[in-house]
């Protein structure tokens, strides 16, 4: 039957979670809708915006063109993941606002977990290297070059 | 948006998978690689695929290397392992120019190298590399194993010579010698967009700086990436020069036949095979 539910054993921002889902639930439907992390958005649903750009095992990848069932065993980061405890932004975070990276704020997560992977990556990443991962995600609000300058300002500390 | 309901199918070994496709194959049933095409299309119903025969567990599909002098790149390794040259040479650096052009980053985390040979979309680049490279295809079913080339694999648009339950094993692209030279180039509208036309150009020259063996390859303009004999005959024997680059690249708008927009097509194919050409030729001019 093509409407069994499969398990789902996964870790998300550390914590163990199983969810039983659909083989067609996306991994972004999954977070947002069966463990309630609405902090990864949905933009386009196909691939082209980056608004729901997720970690998975340490890599960039668009949670909407993801399966739920491919995240089996996998170590899922979400933007939920970056604040402190207790709620002390994450440097990168801060570095957002300073540099007035958001306005409406709806794709801010998705560049927050892309710029999290560049980071993790190579924190003195170059400049045309900066530009060509950030090329990746939409911002409709056009706030490119504060989203640069934030991304810019942690990788020089 | 949400695909179609479907019946997920999750082999843990090649065997496995060659048994499943078979299943399910003569109900529509498809491989599942790097989902990059395969799920937004499904999310956009497109494509409903009433079975998935998902590889993403088979680790012999990831590997990578070089063995009988050529790169042997299994069906599922990702395009991000070639942003770091994977072979020594002109080879690891020609494939760690091309995947810039790949989509993006998180994109190219996911999507297979195999995956973009299955696809078969015309504007996209690993099939121009394939052809221009004289690659050799490794196909499996549980008919066995069978090897088919570059051109003979990519058929049309979105079309390959993989009957419905064979699955793409393995590329095998032959190392290029240390002296060759390429040059890639591609116009898109947009960063990562599919590409409205691209070149690649490999070069070797002989003693005295003339071209010995010419490699010219168009993509994103006809059904299926192509070597332009007729561009390559021109350029063969002759030293690099503006002349010969700007003749090249007419020569190629002459020979090509655009699936649509063709003047303007044409234009771009004369900019990406002229651009392309001077790029490969450049170490060369500068030696001289």
């Amino acid at each position: 039957m093509s409407d069994v539910l499969h398990r789902v054993r996964m870790t998300v921002n550390a914590r163990a979670a199983t969810i039983a889902v659909e083989a067609r639930r996306t991994l972004a439907e999954a977070l947002r809708e069966d463990l309630g992390l609405t902090g990864t958005h949905l933009g386009c649903e196909h691939g082209v915006c980056g608004a729901c750009t997720v970690l998975m095992d340490g890599a960039p990848v668009r949670a909407c063109l993801v399966l739920a069932v491919q995240a089996e065993g996998a170590a899922i980061r979400t933007v939920e993941g970056l604040a402190a405890p207790d709620g002390t932004l994450h440097p990168l975070q801060q570095a957002f606002a300073d540099h007035h990276a958001l306005q409406c704020g709806y794709c801010t997560p998705g560049f927050l977990m892309l710029a999290m992977a560049m980071l993790e990556e190579n924190p003195a990443m170059e400049e045309a290297e900066m530009v060509e991962r950030l090329s990746s995600n939409l911002c409709r609000c056009t706030g490119y070059a504060g989203i640069l300058a934030a991304v810019r300002s942690v990788m020089r500390r | 948006m949400k695909a179609p309901p479907f019946e997920w199918h999750r082999p843990a070994t090649l065997a496995e998978a060659v048994a499943s496709l078979a299943a399910v194959a003569p109900q529509d049933g498809r491989v599942l690689a790097g989902g990059q095409s395969l799920l937004p299309a499904m999310a956009l119903r497109v494509a409903r695929p009433p079975h998935l025969v998902d590889i993403n567990g088979i680790a012999e599909l990831g590997e990578l290397r070089v063995e009988d002098n050529a790169l042997r790149i299994g069906a599922l390794v990702r395009h991000a392992a070639f942003h770091r040259p994977v072979a020594h040479g002109p080879l690891g650096a020609l494939m760690a120019g091309v995947v810039r052009h790949i989509a993006h980053w998180p994109i190219r985390t996911r999507g297979s190298f195999g995956g973009s040979l299955c696809h078969a979309d015309p504007a996209s680049e690993w099939p121009l590399v394939a052809v221009v490279l004289g690659a050799t295809m490794q196909a499996v079913s549980l008919r066995g194993d069978r090897l088919i080339d570059g051109p003979a694999f990519l058929r049309g648009p979105l079309e390959t010579a993989l009957a419905p339950d064979e699955i793409l094993r393995a590329v095998t692209l032959p190392l290029l010698p240390a002296d060759a030279h390429w040059g890639f180039e591609e116009v898109a509208r947009r960063a990562g967009d599919f590409a409205q036309a691209m070149a690649l150009v490999v070069l070797r020259m002989d003693a005295i700086g003339r071209v010995a063996e010419a490699r010219i390859g168009i993509g994103g303009v006809e059904a299926v990436p192509r070597r332009l004999a007729a561009v390559e005959a021109l350029v063969n024997g002759r030293l690099p020069s503006a002349t010969l680059v700007e003749e090249a690249g007419r020569a190629a708008a002459a020979a090509c036949d655009p699936m649509e927009d063709a003047p303007y097509r044409r234009a771009l194919v004369r900019a990406v095979v002229s651009r392309a050409l001077a790029s490969a030729a450049m170490p060369q001019a500068l030696a001289a």
